[in-house]
């Protein structure tokens, strides 16, 4: 920057020629440069500069410079003065409202489809401090650790001594624990209030719901956010404030999730069983009304995913897993080739064994008679049979029909978890996949596939599509997929299975149950081929099977009772009794009235004792 | 005059006091008085919460600073029975000195814990050199520029420019970017009335605004009091919000004394934002009347100045006048949202010792270079 002396006067009188020639008495030609020949500074500060200068008076250029810096002065004044009165006259307000982080909207409530609550949200406070307002951080650490037991000392006393102006102490505390911290009287010690997530049901239905975790976080509330299950899969539903506190109802009933719950709890203990899991669904809506994974875990403390033994408890294994279940796949060829007329109810289907196709051969595990009609093909459990049956069917309508009753499609039920339950086929579908698949093995389903599909089968011939809203219609016309009469037909079979089959045990007094067992073999964890010593035991069954309502899939997982002499592993010797006495208790918490159509009044309350007693 | 209505004429009463009364000019006299008893009197009001805070006696604040305004007003008589030529002397002398003590700083400073090193600690009181610095520094600076009004002069102008930017590094250095731009403007104003070329100045200006947007970038202290400004979200719990609240609060004539609340939530209710506390409690009222005494002082001050002649009185005059000007509008204009907090005092009311004496300095020249005298008595 050059910067030109305003005592100059050359350039100062050049600038200004009405300053005349004569305001110039002694200048020099050609003035100092001031940057090349400066004056000694002793000389400056005798003050022989001053001395030496003209006795001309100031010009009136600066008296108008030194009126306007008065000017300027009168102008900043009077804008404060302005400024100050336009504020003091305002009419007062009352003080806004400090804006320290986001007010989050009170999560919406889950009920069931009663109204009976799932998850709510308790008061609770988040404890923090501002050390720098703290007298001695340091010493006040001790108070606070004896005040709240389990908190980590040497952590918190880290966060308070570090320099900051904000920690953390503990988030949530109780309204307890927030009036023993109070009272220590701390200077700096703060207290937020926010929202606590809880399930009064604890671990019931844990799976469905999933469980919340906390999101953004100020001071003054904490944004509760979905961790899994429903409470993910509407997380932005439930956040809004919109809602008004609308809660959110579910097609879950919370009294059969807890019976439910309860007899795989029992069926698990008794086999040894490393999961058991089931799936409650209303045969017309397809709605969920229960669905038990164990093990499970307890949403208001829900298990680090850092472990994976824990963090396996979250897995909803009902509609995130998929398997291949085996023998409950057979109903579904029957009720094709039913509804085809490629066999009637009464035709003979050659049992005889073994089915040779290519290098393959097929055959039962025990003798079998020769020819069955097709309810006792079920009842007996024939693959040889039922890979007949599929064979006449054909390949081309078998695919459609699995697609049809939402065997092979992705899942619709309302939970992220369904999303990873994606039905696995085989990669080129040959004769051999439609016999392997015809008595279940080639295909990998989530047992919520299979509950609607067994829905599809007994509820008139209507697809279902699997659901949590409480308020689902039953499909109509467009969503048949079986003829009224082969529904029927098939509630026949399915009846028959349980009367003189291998689900027998499944039966519950006064409530009849239809269904088919299924025991598949798993995988080798090593090498190629299937482990007999490790099952999926599946019993997949409807109640009542002359009028459906629900249909109950409930799987048991490498278990075994070795009650016996030797370990028995099927479906009708563990999956099936645990069914039976889950439909027991289930169908009067489900409202379903018992009916004894071959017993006289009298006795049937005593056949009620009985099956109470044994 | 009011010495003209006494009939008396300068020169006739040989005694110096009488002398000195009658020429010097007791219009500003009487407004820092009435200034002082002001800030004496929302003292009362202002400082006892602080002192109970400290565990002090209830009123050791007021105690302090009537004793400090004692000192201001004998430092301000003292020196305004100076002569232009001993101000200039002692001017030279002081700034030497206050511009050491400053540079130091950082050796032997305090912060407060409040984030800039301002302050010397002697025990039983703290200084801020800076508050002292500034008014020698626009005597100082005056001189140069009027030097180089001479044909045979230094280039004074360039001298002063380079004083100007040292002090103004050195105290946004500590950071005090408040003291830092009114020592910029100070000598912005009296190189204007110097007689600097518009143009010039101009790019002064541009180059200060620059300046300011380097330091927000470079600073976060320079930065949060600006983002605190700026941001009226984050505002009613900052000291800004809360001082706005109590001018709103108060309304024309205040809630009453000893009714006003701002002064538990303010941290600096009884120095920084001292008006805040006069708003609250005594209203719209008594800020117009300080502020009208603030614009006597300096108008005044003006007006005796265009009839001066000598370029050295008037420069120094119009920098001294224009430094207690700029500071009461800063201060108040932070209160009102005008400005971003600045940490600067409100002189003769904030209570503060540095900021009391230095004020007593800044008048007690002020006064000196406003005097009237014979033409004789301006030569210097």
């Amino acid at each position: 920057m050059t910067l030109r002396d305003p005592g100059t006067r050359d350039a100062r009188i050049a600038d200004r020629p009405e300053m005349g020639p004569e305001a110039r008495p002694d200048a020099r030609p050609g003035g100092r440069l001031p940057l090349t020949t400066p004056e000694p500074l002793a000389a400056l500060l005798s003050g022989a500069a001053q001395r030496r200068r003209e006795e001309e008076t100031p010009s009136a250029q600066a008296e108008w410079r030194l009126a306007l810096v008065a000017g300027v002065f009168a102008m900043g004044f009077l804008t404060v003065a302005l400024r100050m009165a336009s504020l003091a006259l305002a009419e007062p307000v009352e003080p806004r409202s400090v804006d320290a982080g986001p007010v989050y909207a009170e999560r919406a409530e889950i009920v069931d489809r009663a109204g009976r609550p799932l998850a709510m949200n308790l008061p609770a406070w988040s404890a923090y401090a501002h050390p720098h307002e703290m007298d001695a951080p340091g010493a006040a650490v001790g108070r606070i650790a004896a005040a709240l037991p389990g908190l980590d000392e040497d952590a918190l006393r880290e966060r308070l001594t570090a320099g900051r102006r904000f920690a953390w102490i503990k988030r949530p505390v109780t309204p307890e624990e927030r009036q023993t911290l109070h009272d220590l009287g701390l200077p700096g010690l703060y207290f937020g209030a926010r929202e606590v997530r809880v399930y009064p049901a604890g671990r019931m239905a844990a799976h469905v719901l999933g469980g919340a975790r906390a999101g953004e976080e100020g001071v003054r509330g904490a944004q509760v956010l979905g961790r899994a299950g429903v409470e993910l899969q509407h997380d932005a539903a439930l956040r809004d404030p919109a809602r008004e506190g609308a809660p959110l109802r579910l097609s879950i009933d919370l009294r059969a999730q807890a019976a439910l719950t309860e007899t795989l709890e029992a069926a698990r203990a008794a086999t040894n069983a490393s999961a058991v899991f089931a799936t409650l669904m209303d045969v017309r809506t397809g709605a969920v009304a229960a669905l038990v994974s164990l093990p499970d875990f307890d949403p208001n403390a829900p298990p680090s995913l850092a472990d994976p033994d824990e963090a396996s408890r979250m897995r909803v294994r009902p509609a995130q897993d998929v398997y291949e279940f085996g023998s409950v796949f057979k109903p579904f060829v029957a009720a094709l080739a039913l509804d085809r007329g490629v066999i009637g109810m009464n035709d003979m289907i050659d049992a005889k064994g073994p089915l040779v196709w290519g290098r393959h051969r097929f055959r039962d595990y025990y003798r079998m008679p020769d020819e069955m009609a097709i309810s006792d093909v079920m009842a007996k459990s024939s693959n040889v049979a039922t890979a007949r049956v599929a064979l006449a069917v054909g390949a081309a309508p078998y695919q459609a029909f699995l697609r049809d009753i939402g065997i092979t499609e992705p899942s619709t039920l309302e939970l992220p978890e369904a999303g990873l339950g994606a039905p696995k086929l085989p990669k080129r579908w040959s004769e051999v996949s439609t016999i392997t698949v015809s008595f279940g093995y080639g295909v990998s389903t989530s047992q919520v596939h299979l509950a609607a599909a067994y829905a599809a089968l007994v509820n008139g011939g209507f697809r279902v599509r699997p659901t949590l809203d409480p308020d689902a219609a039953p499909p109509g016309e467009e969503a048949r997929v079986l003829s009224a009469r082969a529904s029927e037909h098939m509630r026949e079979v399915l009846r028959a299975v349980v009367t003189r089959g291998s689900g027998r045990s499944a039966d519950a007094p006064g409530y009849p149950v239809g269904g088919k067992t299924g025991t598949a073999e798993k995988l080798n964890r090593n090498g190629p081929g299937y482990d007999g010593e490790r099952t999926l035991a599946t019993f997949a069954g409807v109640f009542p099977i002359d009028d459906p309502a629900y249909v109950l899939v409930l799987s048991i997982d490498e278990g075994a009772d070795t009650t016996g002499p030797k370990p028995r592993r099927t479906a009708g010797a563990i999956a099936a009794p645990a069914a039976g006495e889950a439909i027991r208790r289930l169908a009067p918490l489900l409202g379903l009235k018992p009916r004894f159509p071959d017993a006289a009044a009298g006795a049937a309350p005593g056949a009620l004792l009985a099956a109470n007693g044994g | 005059m009011r010495t003209m209505a006494l009939g008396a004429s300068p020169g006739r009463d040989a005694s110096i006091l009488g002398r000195w009364w009658r020429t010097v000019d007791q219009g500003t006299l009487w407004a820092a008085g009435g200034l002082f008893l002001i800030g004496m009197v929302l003292g009362l009001a202002a400082s006892p919460p602080l002192a109970a805070k400290n565990g002090l006696p209830h009123f050791h604040y007021v105690t302090r600073q009537a004793f400090f305004g004692v000192l201001c007003f004998a430092t301000i008589v003292t020196l305004s029975m100076a002569t232009p030529r001993q101000l200039r002397r002692l001017s030279a002398l002081a700034f030497g000195a206050g511009f050491a003590a400053v540079l130091l700083l950082p050796f032997y400073g305090t912060d407060f814990g409040k984030g800039a090193v301002r302050w010397v600690s002697l025990g039983f009181l703290s200084v801020q050199p800076s508050e002292f610095l500034k008014p020698v520094f626009a005597v100082f600076a005056a001189w140069l520029l009027s030097a180089s009004a001479h044909p045979n002069g230094p280039p004074g102008a360039l001298l002063s420019l380079l004083v100007t930017a040292a002090v103004a590094a050195t105290l946004a250095l500590q950071p005090d970017f408040g003291q830092a731009t009114l020592i910029v403007a100070t000598w912005g104003m009296m190189y204007f009335v110097a007689g600097a070329p518009i143009l010039l100045l101009i790019g002064l200006g541009g180059l200060v605004i620059g300046a300011g947007v380097v330091a927000y970038g470079a600073s976060s202290h320079f930065a949060s009091r600006i983002d605190s400004y700026l941001l009226s979200d984050a505002e009613p719990l900052t000291q800004i919000g809360y001082a706005t609240d109590a001018i709103v609060t108060g309304g024309l004539f205040g809630v009453g004394v000893g009714e006003g609340t701002v002064k538990w939530s303010l941290p600096d209710a009884h120095t920084d934002f001292i008006i805040a506390v006069a708003a609250e409690e005594y209203g719209l009222a008594l800020c117009l009347l300080i502020i009208v005494l603030y614009l006597a002082i300096v108008g005044r001050s003006v007006l005796r100045l265009l009839r001066e002649e000598d370029m050295f009185i008037r420069l120094a005059g119009v920098g001294l006048a224009a430094q207690f000007g700029m500071q009461a509008i800063v201060n108040m204009g932070v209160a009102i949202r005008l400005f971003p907090a600045k940490g600067m005092t409100l002189p003769l009311i904030s209570y503060g010792g540095s900021s009391l004496v230095a004020t007593g300095l800044t008048l007690g020249m002020l006064l000196a270079l406003t005097r009237r005298r014979a033409r004789s008595e301006g030569q210097l």
